[in-house]
């Protein structure tokens, strides 16, 4: 909200210049996020006062004025519409200095077509009190011909905004903001006065409140007789103005005033537009408003309006409608104050997708102990301005909110504190505040809590005034809480950062992407996926969560393609998200991918693009970080992202766990890549189980080794012939190596040579020949039944 | 025959002459072998008198030992001249690179989460992660912010359905933890947390670390000096650090954290809006509601909470202009930070 510093000035004067005033609010919470000035930076222009007015030989739309500044008589050519004899105006005298658009210019004799002009009179506009104006700006009659406008108008004000949390909706008033300021600068606060109106009329409007809980107070008045084309005074304008909000009308201009001074909404419809009584009540399930601006909404049922006998007449709290509206025509209004309770309001305007003045005050609360006194002075405002005769009140009530109780034991503030604050300082701030003590003992006091604050129901709400007004910065800071425990670091886990930095040696990047993707891309990447869409995405392309890393891994490629980037390897690890079964699950995952060449281009080594067994080569350096590559199975896998000829499914414990291999060459046309990437995904909790080492005795006995070299179909994979090899190699068998594969001439047509190196050791004995040789022998048995493989010789 | 001065000679000179370790072998072999020529005067003193003998003998032997002395000079020289020959040769061009994979680096988030991790660990600061799509309780109830409360307008949530949202912050992990344990807590849950909101200075999706610590007579104090403590760690500079009074739902009393400007040490700068001030993180005591929401007694435990944003101290650290570089995954914004 924005306030003027000059309206708080009449309520309380906190003995401090603005910049003292601006950080005291802040410290106390009520953060101030800007300051600004009331008008620009004008000098040398006076009230002034049009004598009289001719018409300009030249020129149609000019007027020759004649003004005074009390003392001497100008000629003023003048171009303003409204301008008059008698009226008071913005009067700048030559010499005076107004701002422009870049630079202020200074006001010169000069001649408009052909007639002397000294001086200019002005618009709001020109004195920034207005983005823009149709005619010069009329002054109260009130003023003294003569006086510095700075000074008449006191211009020379800051318009102070604030960000103020949710909990302090007390302070969304002048009444309010000024009992703050007086508390912290503990100074004394000047009261509204709320005089009671004369009834003069005897016209009334029955209420009622068919919603006891939601609308416990709601008054109610007619004003007949009124002239509603009376012009709002100046004062009131400028204070709205100063204020953020624009004159409407009187009668719209008084219940924003009061808003603004009192923080209390209030709303007038024509009373002439009314039928019956007027109830508080909840909507009908699909009942219909149209708003006053203009649109209509389908209610429901949580939704409470202010309606009379015959339809909707307002959406309560939040915005009245439109039939029942105030117009140029209106002779008689029905002035309504009522309090609806924070409950009934909160979350509705946003609901509708609405936020007003009304319905952000009400949501945070608005005093229940003062509708009968705001609805007097608006009344009496009104009737200064646009005369007519006020009825009698019509009240209906509810269920106020019981009033609230919390007690303050004053050895809590200094164990939630730290800090011994005297108890004669609390209670000073806690009454200053409004709290007023119901009981007390040696230990502690009972207070009730003012109507206007609703955010104080604990004890701890009550000490957080106490520090706040005490000042936080000047409560102490100490460390070394609890006792001393040490971390229980699980050893058979890898943590991920661990995963991550193997990566990071291997040449990968880290890559954050987005957690939501287009939906069209993680369906050509996961169309298998039942992906997790957004219900109010930002955009179409951000609208559905991702159901893999590579969609987003993939993006990141051709971003980094794009910007000549040639050698790219990447990774992320994070959550990906999927329906499976109507349930959404969450599995971390982490995710590479690798294109372009092998080695960083360098004068020493072939520049050789990358394939399958790079990439495998990094997923096995990862394996090998916890239970090792032999823990786990790769298997000739189907993702439909990845090309199906190189593609393996890695399984742990029997389950897959990912995927790794070469992109699909049709996504890679999609993509627009030159070559293939590669990529793999596993989970991370099948990657980061590791063991415990366990130490055994060396062997002293000498290693034997031997190589194996068969020749298989084209098509067996050299993983199985590895497992065949391993269950009949014996339990002494210490390595197992696969160093040639060989398809070509000499090993025939659709069959490849593969050749393996083994090695045993026994712990307590040298293996003889024999019993090696009859090893292999049991080996190249197995492979040959199994495999129908051949002993390459 | 050849007198042993000859052979003297004439094996000197050969030696000298030898330009490879092989052909000194074969003179070794030649001269002084079993069956050299100088052994063979040896083996022929019988014939010559015997008082000659002796001074011949003598003779022969210093021959003897003058040639072999010889061969191993020459020897020596000649390996040293093939390993000056060979290191000669194999002479390389220091200054060409050296053959290498290049390293990756983490993301900078990443750097920051580990760093902040690193920095309460020593504190004895447990890190706990939680899911990124929560439900409506753990991301608001049970943090005191029922169902319409004003306080979910600051938070511009993503729903996935009336009940499901992606979490607007890492404080549900908190309500996890505690549920799931007995205090005391001391930890800290870092990760992605997502609000419907995109502009200069806002993304979609961003970075908290949230810590909690639960235990017996803990006070706002204890919060201040920890707060503190952390930030002038974190930025390894005595920074000036102040509370203003705040509000969340879920903390009472709660505090917005300023410290001094890093860029222009308080005097006001285009990063802290002239203010030399920074918002840096939230903090607050546990609300006693959320503490009985999940099961802890508020009368007999208490403590603190607090959170940061990740993004905006790794920018405050590292210099980082525009929010959005981060997860543009520029290579060229990435390797910066390796």
């Amino acid at each position: 909200m924005i306030f003027s510093e000059s309206w708080l000035r009449e309520f309380v004067d906190p003995g401090m210049s603005t910049a003292e005033l601006v950080e005291t609010l802040t410290m106390a919470g009520l953060e101030v996020d800007s300051v600004t000035s009331a008008a620009s930076q004008f000098s040398g222009v006076v009230v002034g006062q049009v004598v009289s007015v001719e018409q300009h030989p030249d020129a149609d739309k000019l007027s020759v004025c004649r003004v005074t500044d009390g003392g001497d008589d100008y000629q003023v050519v003048c171009g303003a519409p409204n301008v008059r004899a008698g009226l008071l105006v913005p009067f700048a005298k030559v010499g005076a200095v107004l701002e422009g658009g870049d630079k202020p210019f200074k006001i010169k004799a000069a001649k408009l077509r052909g007639v002397e002009s000294n001086g200019m009179l002005c618009s709001a506009e020109e004195l920034g009190l207005a983005e823009t104006s149709d005619g010069l700006l009329e002054l109260p009659q009130t003023l003294t011909i003569g006086d510095d406008i700075r000074v008449a108008l006191a211009l020379d004000d800051q318009l102070i905004e604030l960000d103020l949390t949710p909990n302090r909706g007390d302070c969304l008033g002048m009444i309010g903001l000024a009992r703050e300021v007086g508390v912290l600068a503990r100074a004394p606060v000047y009261g509204l006065e709320f005089p009671t109106v004369e009834i003069t009329s005897q016209r009334s409007i029955a209420v009622a409140t068919a919603a006891p809980d939601a609308c416990p107070t709601y008054l109610g008045r007619v004003i007949e007789n009124i002239n509603i084309k009376a012009p709002s005074p100046f004062w009131l304008k400028e204070r709205l103005r100063r204020s953020g909000l624009r004159s409407i009308d009187p009668v719209v201009d008084v219940t924003n005033l009061m808003l603004l001074e009192l923080g209390h909404p209030m709303h007038a419809f024509d009373a002439d537009k009314l039928q019956g009584t007027v109830t508080a009540r909840f909507a009908g399930e699909g009942e219909k408003l149209t708003l006053l601006d203009d649109r209509e909404v389908v209610l429901n049922s949580e939704t409470l309006l202010i309606a009379d006998e015959a339809q909707a007449l307002a959406m309560a709290g939040i915005m009245g409608g439109l039939s029942s509206s105030v117009t140029a025509n209106t002779t008689s209004i029905f002035l309504e104050c009522a309090f609806f309770s924070p409950l009934a309001i909160a979350g509705k305007a946003r609901s509708y997708g609405m936020h007003t003045d009304a319905s952000h005050r009400y949501e945070r609360g608005v005093d229940y102990a003062l509708q009968a006194r705001a609805l007097e002075r608006a009344t009496a405002l009104l009737l200064e301005i646009v005369g007519g005769s006020a009825g009698p009140v019509s009240t209906a009530t509810g269920n106020l909110p019981a009033s609230r109780q919390v007690r303050l034991t004053f050895s809590n503030v200094k164990r939630l504190l730290g800090v011994e604050i005297p108890e004669a300082e609390c209670l000073d701030i806690l009454s200053s505040l409004g709290f007023v003590k119901a009981a007390s003992d040696p230990e502690g006091c009972e207070f009730t809590v003012p109507s206007f604050r609703f955010d104080v129901s604990i004890e701890a709400d009550l000490i957080e005034e106490i520090a706040r007004v005490f000042g936080y910065n000047k409560l102490p800071e100490t460390l070394g809480i609890g006792a001393q425990r040490l971390p229980r670091l699980a050893e058979r886990v890898r943590p991920v950062s661990a995963l991550k930095r193997c990566l990071v040696a291997e040449g990968y990047q880290e890559a954050i992407n987005y957690s939501f993707i287009d939906p069209d891309l993680a369906k050509i990447v996961c169309p298998e996926s039942q992906v997790v869409s957004l219900q109010n995405p930002l955009s179409a392309e951000m609208s559905v969560m991702r159901p893999s890393i590579l969609p987003g891994l993939l993006s990141t490629l051709g971003y980094n393609l794009n910007r000549q980037r040639e050698r790219v390897r990447l990774f992320e690890e994070g959550l990906v998200f999927e329906r499976r079964d109507g349930a959404i699950t969450q599995t971390r995952k982490i995710a590479g991918l690798v294109y372009g060449s092998q080695n960083p281009v360098a004068w020493n080594q072939p520049k050789q693009a990358v394939d399958f067994y790079d990439i495998k080569g990094s997923v096995e350096s990862l394996l090998n970080l916890g239970l090792g590559a032999a823990a786990y199975e790769f298997v000739k896998g189907e993702h439909s992202a990845l090309h199906p000829g190189q593609c393996a499914e890695v399984r742990f414990k029997g389950e897959p766990i990912g995927f790794v291999g070469a992109l699909h060459p049709r996504l890679q046309r999609h993509f627009g890549f030159a070559s293939t990437a590669y990529l793999f995904e596993l989970e991370t909790a099948a990657l980061v189980e590791g063991r415990l080492p366990s130490a055994s005795a060396l062997s002293r006995y000498p290693e034997v080794s031997r190589d194996l070299a068969v020749v298989v179909s084209a098509e067996t994979a050299a993983g199985d012939l590895a497992s065949c090899i391993r269950v009949n190699a014996g339990g002494d068998l210490t390595g197992l190596t696969t160093f040639d594969v060989y398809e070509g001439p000499g090993v025939g047509e659709g069959r490849k040579s593969i050749a393996f190196g083994l090695t045993w050791q026994h712990p307590s004995r040298t293996l003889s020949d024999e019993e090696i040789s009859a090893i292999i022998a049991k080996c190249i048995r197995a492979l040959e039944s199994e495999f129908n493989a051949e002993l390459r010789v | 025959m050849a007198t042993p001065d000859s052979l003297l000679t004439e094996a000197l000179e050969a030696i000298q002459n030898s330009s490879d370790e092989k052909s000194l072998d074969s003179m070794r072999v030649h001269y002084i072998g079993k069956k050299g020529a100088v052994t063979a005067q040896l083996k022929a003193l019988g014939q010559l008198p015997a008082e000659e003998r002796p001074a011949a003998g003598e003779r022969i032997n210093v021959v003897k030992r003058e040639i072999d002395a010889a061969l191993t000079a020459r020897k020596s020289i000649l390996i040293e001249q093939s390993l000056n020959a060979q290191l000669a040769a194999e002479t390389i061009d220091v200054s060409l690179p050296g053959r290498r994979q290049t390293q990756g680096g983490l993301h900078p988030i990443t750097q920051t989460i580990e760093r902040i991790a690193a920095i309460f660990a020593g504190s004895g600061y447990e890190v706990a992660e939680g899911p990124e799509i929560e439900d409506d309780y753990h991301n608001f109830e049970a943090l005191n912010i029922p169902a319409h409360h004003p306080a979910r307008a600051m938070h511009d949530t993503f729903y996935i359905d009336p009940a499901t949202v992606l979490r607007t912050h890492t404080s549900p992990v908190q309500v996890r933890v505690m549920e799931g344990g007995a205090p005391p807590f001391k930890m800290i849950c870092p990760g992605r947390v997502y609000r419907c909101d995109s502009d200069l200075t806002h993304t979609p999706m961003f970075h908290q670390v949230e810590g909690l610590l639960i235990d017996r007579e803990v006070s706002f104090a204890d919060l201040k000096g920890t707060v503190i403590e952390f930030l002038q760690a974190y930025f390894e500079a005595d920074l000036p650090v102040r509370f203003r009074p705040s509000y969340f739902p879920f903390t009472e009393p709660s505090a917005e954290v300023d410290m001094g400007c890093v860029s222009c040490a308080g005097k006001g700068c285009r990063i802290c809006g002239n203010t030399g001030w920074l918002e840096v993180m939230g903090c607050g005591m546990v609300h006693p509601r959320v503490l009985e929401m999940s099961n802890i007694d508020p009368e007999t435990h208490n403590g603190f909470a607090f959170g940061m944003g990740v993004e905006r101290l790794a920018m405050l650290r590292y210099g980082v202009g525009d929010l959005r570089t981060y997860f543009e995954n520029d290579l060229r914004f990435l390797q910066q930070f390796n």
